[in-house]
């Protein structure tokens, strides 16, 4: 058993790769990450692992798809600007099957926006966000203790499937201390590497493309591409629940949004609100399953969100109809308080919310 | 019968894509012969860049990767600090390396990544239809400059390895040209040593540029092609060792 220790979340997050046997790490600075790379600058050669300061995102993610090619696991950490520029190099990560782990520690935006903590991204990261028919594996941790566990997980699912994960985190995650223990807690059978760029010795030549020119060579790509994607979303779900079988309001949330929902629902539950909560752990695949389960009785699904509403799209989704869905959000690096949500949830009692 | 010419095995015994008078057919056989004579075949890696010579993989019987336009010098980063003893190369045009690409050349090579830059230069883009190059020479007519680029409105031709030539992490650089036969035994030379520093563990970027024909796009014959090279373009790249 290893040891309970305080960690931000930044630095929690870069040892627990390199306790995932994350090979190589290429990174550019930008707050609120930059714990990151100054950690894994310190840590990495101690390893005797790679550490490479990059001149830009555009070439961190490339740099990891030369590693990934190669067989190595590597990773990359930004947030928001700089993963919109990565966005390039994620496309061709998808498109070449490798494997790679993304972390995204979400400030505001659009454009240059600020440094404080938000949940803006969500469409671009559980999208795909790059050019492309493609999906990554999203998890949205809210805690320390599950942003190390998610970079474990993040790294095998990146090697099982093939395709870049990102772990999407906010400035309040990256930043705050809270108690870990940094283990491996799963390990999963992984396929073995057999299409990595090693040098062509005693074997035929392997290329590594996301390039298929022959009539109908990519479509029949995509195609594989998507099966695997429909495994993931039948397999890789991650959801918490509270209190929802007796719950008239329930609310989603993920991330650090969770945590205050949390908080505002055990205040609700003490003054005889009947409200539960529902924690999607993989933005995608998302719980949507468990959603529209828990819309087969009458409630009202109240989304919570660091945005002006994005993953409450999925929740309308995912509820297709049967239950009203709510919103509130607060966006730019705006971060909703433990009264501001109970509030919400008593005007939903009284009906004064017009459902979305 | 005494075979005195052969096929060299890492070239695959394939019809190429490219236009007739194209250069890359040259250098991938320069660059075959090279991995095949210094017997590293089973511990290099190829990168190819996007432009024409993004299907290389299928002419070159190595380990390749194709990837994004212009960031193939940042892929063999990746590559190289986690497989130091492969060999890594990339095979880059000038519209890759000179345009979308010069931020990652210039860092490869400020970082001193030992790797081996074969650099196609033939003054325009192919792939997307003859478009001005960085490297474009003043004058020439292409399909974005169609009255000939002119330096006030699209600059000069680019120098890019000269200015790479100044960083202390690039420690071999030189200019061949494909022109004539004496020019390609010169360019097989200076490939042989580029990949030659980086067997021997050199602490620095090696870098290769190679004048190339390209006769479609330059509108000539192929002989013509070659002749505009040795008279017109070594004016604006003069050919010769750079650094190193």
């Amino acid at each position: 058993m290893s040891e309970r220790v305080l960690m931000c979340g930044n630095e929690a997050l870069a040892e627990a790769a390199i306790i995932a046997g994350c090979d190589a790490y290429f990174g550019y600075p930008i707050t609120p990450q930059n714990e990151v790379p100054a950690y894994m600058a310190r840590r990495m050669p101690e390893e005797g692992r790679i550490f490479v300061q990059s001149e830009s995102e555009l070439a961190a993610i490339s740099m990891v798809f030369g590693a990934s090619a190669t067989g190595k696991r590597a990773m990359t950490s930004s947030s928001s600007p700089g993963i919109s520029l990565m966005q390039e190099g994620i496309s061709y990560l998808a498109g070449a099957e490798l494997p790679s782990v993304i972390v995204n520690v979400m400030r505001g935006g659009p454009g240059l926006g600020n440094i404080a903590p938000s949940q803006a991204d969500y469409f671009q990261a559980t999208r795909g966000g790059g050019h492309g028919d493609y999906r990554t594996i999203v998890l949205g941790p809210s805690s320390v203790q599950e942003l190390a566990d998610c970079m474990m997980l993040a790294f095998d699912l990146a090697d099982l499937y093939l395709m870049p994960v990102m772990v999407l985190a906010d400035g309040i995650l990256g930043q705050m201390m809270e108690p870990v223990v940094l283990e491996r807690k799963t390990s999963r059978e992984l396929p073995p590497k057999d299409w990595a760029l090693t040098g062509a010795k005693e074997r035929d030549q392997h290329i590594v493309r996301s390039l298929w020119l022959k009539e109908g060579a990519l479509e029949a790509h995509n195609n594989k591409l998507q099966a695997r994607y429909d495994q993931i979303q039948r397999d890789e779900v991650l959801c918490e629940q509270y209190e929802v079988d007796d719950a008239e309001i329930v609310v989603v949330a993920y991330g650090v949004a969770a945590r205050i929902v949390r908080g505002a629902v055990t205040r609700a539950r003490e003054e005889g609100i009947n409200v539960g909560w529902i924690r999607p752990v993989t933005l995608w695949p998302f719980p949507s399953k468990e959603i529209n389960k828990a819309a087969d009785e009458f409630r009202i699904f109240l989304t919570v969100e660091m945005s002006n509403g994005q993953m409450v799209e999925d929740v309308k989704l995912a509820v297709a109809g049967k239950a009203p869905v709510v919103f509130h959000g607060r966006p730019g690096g705006g971060v909703p308080t433990v009264d501001e949500i109970l509030e919400v949830i008593k005007q939903l009692t009284l009906g004064a919310k017009t459902p979305i | 019968m005494k075979t005195i010419f052969e096929r060299t095995p890492t070239l695959k015994d394939c019809t190429t894509h490219y236009c007739p008078g194209c250069g890359h057919g040259i250098a991938h056989r320069l660059v075959a012969e090279v991995i095949d004579e210094l017997d590293i075949r089973d511990r290099t890696i190829g990168i190819a860049p996007v432009g024409c010579a993004v299907l290389a993989y299928d002419y070159l019987d190595v380990d390749m990767v194709e990837v994004a336009h212009g960031r193939p010098p940042a892929v063999a980063t990746g590559m190289k600090r986690t497989n130091p003893d492969k060999i890594i190369f990339s095979y880059q045009g000038d519209g890759d390396l000179a345009s979308i690409g010069a931020a990652e050349i210039l860092h490869a090579g400020h970082r001193g990544e030992q790797i081996t830059v074969v650099f196609i230069n033939n003054a325009v883009y192919g792939m997307t239809g003859g478009q001005m190059a960085p490297t474009t020479m003043l004058d020439q007519v292409t399909a974005t400059t169609p009255h000939g680029r002119h330096s006030v409105e699209q600059g000069y031709p680019l120098q890019v390895s000269e200015l790479l030539a100044t960083l202390p992490g690039t420690i071999y650089i030189e200019r061949c040209s494909l022109h004539d036969p004496a020019h390609v035994r010169r360019s097989k030379k200076a490939l042989m040593h580029a990949f030659e520093l980086q067997v021997d563990a050199a602490e620095g970027m090696s870098l290769v540029e190679i004048l190339s024909p390209c006769p479609t796009y330059w509108r000539m014959s192929p002989v013509k092609a070659m002749e505009w090279i040795e008279n017109e373009m070594t004016k604006a790249f003069p050919l010769g060792r750079l650094k190193g």
